[in-house]
């Protein structure tokens, strides 16, 4: 068994590349492979928002991954720095920053790049999407 | 290759700056893994050779010119740094119009580079 991480750059919606990202996690978990973190940087932060509220006949890729966290205890890390630029915040930024709303909260974590850092060193490979 | 009890890993720059937000977010995270002590190299091909120009003025967009930052890598201890000739030819470039020193190889060497390591990140 091989340990992965993945590395989210692409947002939820626009682009296929995130639920290729999701299909990719799903199996590998399947085949019993570890899979010891999905970190969200550039665009990939996108999936993060908790104000995606599409059509309810059509996929809605972040309760996917809310899914896949609960289910598999996968812990979903999101670069704060790449979030807070693309309109994604905490609570606890949200008050910092006298926000009314928050749009990121658990089982996604803000994290900084050095997370991402670690992560890499702990997986033997990290898939790109 | 310097000793390291880390994996290596590789960030790939292939946009041109300013056009796309991967030039300066790359940077950001070279920079957070350089402060980590990382095992790291830069590669700069395709369109990525752009992201080295010296003489850049992207004020008069009003973005910061982050190619200046460039020149502190090395004070993050990541010195190995690398261009394409190939993509600088084809794009009417020679090395000495770029912001930094760095070591210039073809696509093939580059590529045998690149494979050298454990993680490769692609911007």
């Amino acid at each position: 068994m091989a340990s992965f991480s993945l590395l989210i750059t692409k947002p939820s919606f626009d682009a296929q590349d995130a639920y290729s990202a999701y299909r990719f996690a799903v199996a590998a978990l399947k085949l019993q492979h570890r899979l010891k973190g999905i970190f969200f940087y550039q665009a990939g932060v996108h999936n993060s928002n908790a104000f995606q509220t599409g059509h309810s006949d059509e996929l809605n890729l972040h309760q996917k991954w809310l899914a896949l966290a609960k289910t598999h205890n996968v812990p979903l890390l999101v670069c704060v720095t790449a979030a807070n630029r693309r309109g994604i915040i905490n609570q606890q930024d949200a008050v910092e920053l006298d926000i009314e709303h928050f749009n990121l909260s658990a089982p996604f974590t803000e994290v900084g790049l050095g997370d991402l850092v670690e992560l890499l060193n702990a997986s033997d490979r990290v898939l790109q999407f | 290759m310097k000793a390291s009890t880390h994996t290596s890993i590789a960030l790939v720059n292939k946009t041109a700056p300013y056009g796309q937000a991967n030039g300066q977010e790359s940077l950001d995270l070279a920079l957070a893994a350089g402060s980590f002590g990382q095992d790291l190299s830069l590669f700069f091909i395709e369109d990525g050779v752009f992201q080295l120009l010296a003489k850049q003025a992207p004020a008069c967009i009003e973005v910061k010119n982050y190619s200046k930052t460039f020149a502190a890598l090395e004070f993050y201890d990541i010195e190995h740094i690398y261009v394409c000739s190939d993509s600088l030819k084809a794009r009417n470039l020679e090395p000495k119009n770029l912001c930094i020193e760095l070591e210039v190889l073809s696509k093939k060497d580059l590529q045998q580079r690149l494979s050298q390591h454990q993680h490769i990140l692609s911007f």
